[in-house]
């Protein structure tokens, strides 16, 4: 499949991660911001891929991993008035360790089971959120205050609040994922991954600790998410239970199927796209989740392997 | 009131909700047991109709219980038909695969929640009750048209046991069930039973809607919770086992009603949820079920 070119599939990322930096100059202000956002959600459905489009696992529940890492973050900010490196690990923290609980658990189950199981823990994650809405504020939510926002590196200071520091931070987030994933799906670790997907059986046969390699990627995954949560959190400054609802579980599926699953760019042209119809659209209709229904029924009718997973079929097999 | 009567009338409560329950489960039962889909559009089945009730008693006017009897029959029979559709545009050309219908279906609840909040609005809005009428026990008075639901809930799970256990069509919803492609081989139209099976699971879930609505009122959000709360039964149930269903159904009704009654509802829930997912987790069969496959 991806054999011949390692140059050629490092140069595509770095192209695209290139572009996205100069776009930052060229963009106008309103795409500017929203663009931001998108690398940020990108990342999540770069971590959802991880599971989804290599392992073959379909969670419905990883919002609860977004939302550790969006309430780590932001509690750890608001409650108890930690700095924005402390707090982005600790997200990360929060997502790594509930992945590690979810996987062992969940991992027991396998196909329609795995997915009612994710979605379950998932709802319970919310109803946490708002049972303890003393401290996470409910579904109000919470701001993150904007002087708390900001990065000190000794006498220099970064404000997050400000456009260009926030995209340029999205971006090195959204570049430092894209290029682990890259890594990760390359190397033989990402191999057995594909193997579980395609016949657990055999990959088992053959020697492998399946359960342990699958409990591996759900971490990694839960994760990526996280810090995607946390960057969220911090970046613009909200955390809010809508977040860790069952529709935020909805939409990284969406974006990756949209994008191609198993591709390494697909969740980020996914996000893209579909924010892009929704801006587009927002103008004639409120309906969006019209939009999103319908697309998720045109998808696995008739476009099961996404777009990028479309044009690696047809035309550039070295796509990774 | 002491305790004694407060705990009846949350068990009442409980035994009301466990009624409507038991009838949405079933729908949701049915279908995973013959068709291997997990129907995450049952809910909106089950809003829709409540929605039809109202728009149907509102249409009709006159005594509430000519507009109910009419939405009883009407409502059930729409959605019916809304679910056949679906199930021949997609679910057919998905050729029923697992992962693909879930991701389908909702789709098909996006597509169904957002038409529900454009052309019937999001305000929740009630329908009459047919008969008005309260039983007066020695410390309450307790509406007699709850204990009715209790009762038509009843008779309605009695007739689908008949259904599938002495007729025919059971017997071929059965066979499907045991292994479908000896069904087809054995010529029994197993798309057309598919078909079938999906449309009268809809028709289950909006019955138990349209019994509920005179209490509980018609809103575009309400498909969530007995959306959540099927799954837990049939979970708990064993998926597929009727008698499972309706026992899980009382159980998770009854508790239901009386956590809440005495704790947050928001507590009994996250309890519930977290039970059935570690029941899911370590016990897949099912409390009830036996070992599948």
């Amino acid at each position: 499949m991806s054999e011949a070119s390692p140059a050629k599939a490092y140069a595509l990322h770095l192209g695209v991660i290139a572009l996205l930096f100069a776009l930052s100059f060229l963009l106008p202000e309103y795409y500017h911001g929203l663009l931001a956002r998108i690398m940020v959600l990108a990342v999540f459905a770069m971590g959802y891929n991880m599971l989804f489009g290599y392992v073959g696992l379909l969670s419905l529940g990883h919002a609860m991993f977004f939302g550790a890492g969006l309430y780590g973050a932001g509690l750890a900010v608001i409650q108890l008035g930690w700095n924005v490196p402390a707090a982005f690990a600790v997200g990360l923290g929060c997502g790594a360790v509930l992945a590690l609980i979810i996987g062992l658990l969940a991992l027991r189950t396998t196909g329609v089971a795995f997915m009612i199981v994710t979605m379950m823990f998932a709802q319970v994650f919310y109803l946490l959120i708002l049972y303890f809405a003393v401290w996470t504020g409910g579904d109000q939510g919470q701001v993150v205050p904007q002087p708390a926002r900001v990065l000190n590196f000794g006498a220099t200071s970064l404000d997050l609040t400000n456009p260009t520091v926030r995209y340029m931070s999205a971006l090195a987030l959204f570049s430092l994922v894209l290029l682990v994933t890259l890594a990760t799906v390359r190397s033989r670790y990402g191999r057995v991954l594909v193997a579980i997907r395609e016949n657990e059986e055999r990959t088992k046969m053959l020697g492998y600790d399946t359960f342990s390699n699958k409990l591996i990627a759900v971490v990694v995954s839960g994760a990526i998410c996280a810090a995607s949560g946390a960057a969220y959190a911090l970046l613009f400054g909200y955390v809010g239970s809508s977040f860790a609802s069952v529709q935020y579980s909805i939409l990284p599926l969406l974006w990756v199927l949209l994008g191609g699953a198993a591709t390494t760019l697909g969740p980020l042209i996914g996000t893209l796209f579909m924010y892009y119809v929704i801006d587009v659209t927002s103008g004639y209709t409120s309906a969006y989740l019209l939009i999103v229904g319908v697309a998720l029924i045109l998808l696995v009718l008739f476009f099961p392997k996404g777009i990028l997973g479309t044009i690696r079929q047809r035309w550039l097999g070295w796509l990774p | 009131m002491h305790f004694g009567p407060h705990l009846l009338l949350a068990a009442l409560e409980g035994l009301v909700t466990s009624a409507v329950l038991a009838l949405t489960a079933l729908g949701l039962s049915l279908v995973f047991g013959v068709m291997r889909v997990v129907n995450v559009a049952h809910g909106e089945f089950f809003m829709l109709g409540a929605v039809l009730a109202w728009a149907i008693t509102t249409a009709i006017g006159g005594h509430p219980a000519l507009g109910f009897l009419a939405a009883l029959v009407i409502a059930p029979l729409i959605v019916g038909a809304i679910a056949l559709i679906a199930e021949r545009l997609v679910l057919r050309r998905l050729n029923y695969n697992p992962e693909a219908t879930i991701v389908a279906t909702i789709g098909m609840l996006y597509i169904i929640q957002q038409l529900a909040l454009t052309f019937y609005g999001p305000e929740a809005r009630p329908v009459e009750p047919p008969f008005n009428y309260r039983i007066l026990l020695p410390w309450f008075g307790y509406s007699g048209y709850k204990l009715s639901i209790i009762a038509a809930s009843a008779l309605l799970l009695t007739a689908t046991w008949l259904v599938l256990t002495r007729t025919r069509i059971g017997l071929i919803m059965r066979a499907t069930q045991y292994d479908s492609e000896t069904a087809q081989a054995f010529g029994i139209a197993v798309g057309r039973v598919y078909g079938g099976v999906f449309a009268l699971g809809a028709m289950l879930a909006a019955i138990a809607a349209v019994l509920i609505v005179p209490i509980s009122q018609a809103h575009y959000l309400m498909g969530q919770d007995p959306l959540l709360l099927s799954f837990i039964v049939v979970i708990i149930g064993g998926l597929g086992s009727l008698r499972g269903t309706v026992v899980a159904a009382v159980l998770i009704g009854l508790s239901d009603g009386i956590i809440s009654m005495f704790f947050s509802p928001t507590l009994a829930k996250i309890i519930a949820t977290l039970l059935v997912a570690m029941v899911l987790v370590f016990r897949p069969q099912g409390l009830f079920g036996t070992a599948s496959r």
